[in-house]
């Protein structure tokens, strides 16, 4: 995943909250919470940036938490939240 | 901005919540008290609708604003909420502003036209119907909810089916003379291809009156605990049996009293109470029609941030079980005149029943917008019996088969 294009879901809404962000899925009306402002930056960072790791790096992540991250980034694609770019080279 | 104490960074989702959001994330929103029936146990004493209540523009603006939150859905209730002559402009009102909507009905206006309209890409999938219904048969049902309730009910949720639209909800609250009725309430609902959804009864509005005898046993509560853990799956339960953690295992979901932090009702005239069962003065935060609107109520009233500080459990701190409950429900301790650090009226562990057996004061009622003369829909908790002094047989045989003095065959006693 670190490698590859992702963005945020069209039909996701992120609303800051004190922890971090609470996000909500328009589409299949999931509610989860990104529980680190950390992971928020990430993800809105994820458009922007060529690949996953890009984003992590903009984001501030230390390289040695990149794995923390991608699973939590992968926990979040399950339910839609966050998807691959399409029409992008890898 | 909420003038919190620090927060810590890396707290559980729980503790976070303890300290409150920016948003409510689950809000109520009841639009009228004006309601058909006369629930016995209506939390809200529903029935007469208040002249103070919100116009359609007040609403509208109410929605503009929840969208600006970005709260993303409201329960809608009542009363009766579908008996507002604009209750579906509001709802397609709100639907388009990104406010989903889930609402609670009777199922008095569910005619097929508006099943279709339910259904229909209007809609947009985002709507939620619950129908209420607290027995799985009519004569359980309509014991609380009142005559012909049961009928309404069944007629909605065939005409929702018929017309295409999936996975209505079926809200039941569990009481004495239901929680034996779990497995037929399920099958109902398997039927109609809709959902089931158990919620506890709250010693609120007129619940108050009856929560004596409705209210589950205590041998009933681990009845629901164990039928809850093995079709919890299924179920919804509004989160709202975390005090039947301290049975053991938690049941799925937050298991915390989200009142002010996570959660408030909106009440037709725009009062915002700290939850849906709490409408008293004393869980007033204030009025959305005031100055700074919703958003300064939530984040700023001297209440939402009372109930954000820390909490002491009071008596329950050196209970075992208190990570598990963390006290229970603050409104039924409220409605039963408990003290709020104290233990939760049906606590698991036996503790409510002492203290409800000691000295306590049930709270006046502080509204009431219940019907001033009863109607034929009212239900009559009542059923034939024998008084329970005179139920071993007779030792006399009647003075004769048409007696009808009451006084036949009474002798004074001699002077």
């Amino acid at each position: 995943m670190l490698d590859e294009p992702w963005t945020l879901s069209p039909a996701v809404a992120l609303r800051p909250e004190p922890f971090g962000a609470l996000a909500y899925h328009f589409g299949n009306r999931k509610l989860t919470f990104l529980k680190r402002p950390e992971l928020v930056a990430v993800v809105r960072a994820l458009a922007d940036q060529p690949d996953v790791r890009s984003a992590l790096v903009a984001a501030g992540v230390p390289e040695a938490q990149h794995p923390a991250y991608a699973a939590a980034l992968e926990g979040l694609a399950r339910t839609d939240m966050i998807r691959p770019r399409e029409g992008v080279a890898a | 901005m909420t003038i919190a104490p620090e927060r810590p960074l890396n707290g559980t989702l729980v503790e976070q919540f303890e300290l409150g959001l920016d948003a409510p994330i689950c809000l109520t929103w009841e639009l009228t008290y004006a309601c058909n029936l006369e629930c016995a146990h209506c939390l809200s004493s529903s029935g007469r609708r208040d002249p103070r209540e919100l116009t359609t523009e007040q609403c509208e603006a109410v929605i503009d604003e929840l969208q600006r939150m970005q709260v993303f859905y409201v329960n809608i209730g009542g009363g009766e909420p579908t008996i507002r002559p604009d209750f579906w402009h509001l709802l397609q009102y709100a639907v388009d502003h990104q406010v989903g909507v889930k609402f609670s009905t009777n199922g008095v206006r569910l005619t097929p036209e508006r099943a279709a309209f339910l259904a229909s890409p209007a809609c947009n999938g985002y709507v939620d119907v619950q129908i209420s219904l607290d027995g799985a048969t009519a004569e359980v049902n309509d014991y609380v909810r009142g005559p012909g309730s049961y009928d309404t009910a069944l007629t909605a949720l065939q005409n929702l089916q018929d017309a295409g639209f999936s996975d209505a909800k079926i809200s039941v609250v569990c009481t004495r003379q239901n929680i034996g009725q779990l497995d037929e309430f399920k099958a109902l609902a398997d039927r109609f291809g809709a959902t089931l959804r158990l919620t506890r009864l709250r010693p609120s509005g007129r619940g108050a009156d009856v929560w004596d005898e409705l209210h589950p046993l205590p041998e009933q509560q681990r009845e629901l605990y164990d039928w809850l853990m093995a079709h919890g799956e299924g179920v919804l339960t509004g989160d709202s049996f975390f005090h039947l953690a301290a049975f053991g295992e938690a049941l799925p979901g937050l298991n915390l009293c989200g009142a002010g932090r996570v959660v408030c009702l909106i009440d037709p005239i725009g009062d915002v109470y700290a939850c849906p069962f709490a409408i008293h003065d004393n869980f007033l935060a204030g009025n959305l029609l005031g100055e700074g609107g919703f958003k300064k109520v939530w984040q700023e009233s001297a209440l939402f941030t009372e109930l954000r500080s820390p909490q002491t459990g009071g008596a329950c701190s050196s209970c075992t079980f208190f990570d598990a409950c963390r006290g229970g429900c603050m409104a039924a301790k409220f409605f039963t005149g408990l003290p709020l650090d104290g233990p939760d009226p049906e606590c698991v562990q036996g503790y409510g029943e002492a203290a409800l057996a000691g000295e306590r004061t049930v709270p006046a009622a502080s509204q009431d917008h219940s019907k001033a003369a009863p109607t034929r829909n009212q239900p009559v908790m009542l059923t034939l019996s024998r008084r329970p002094d005179v139920l071993q047989a007779p030792t006399a045989p009647p003075t004769s088969a048409c007696a009808e003095s009451p006084l036949a065959g009474f002798v004074p006693p001699p002077n």
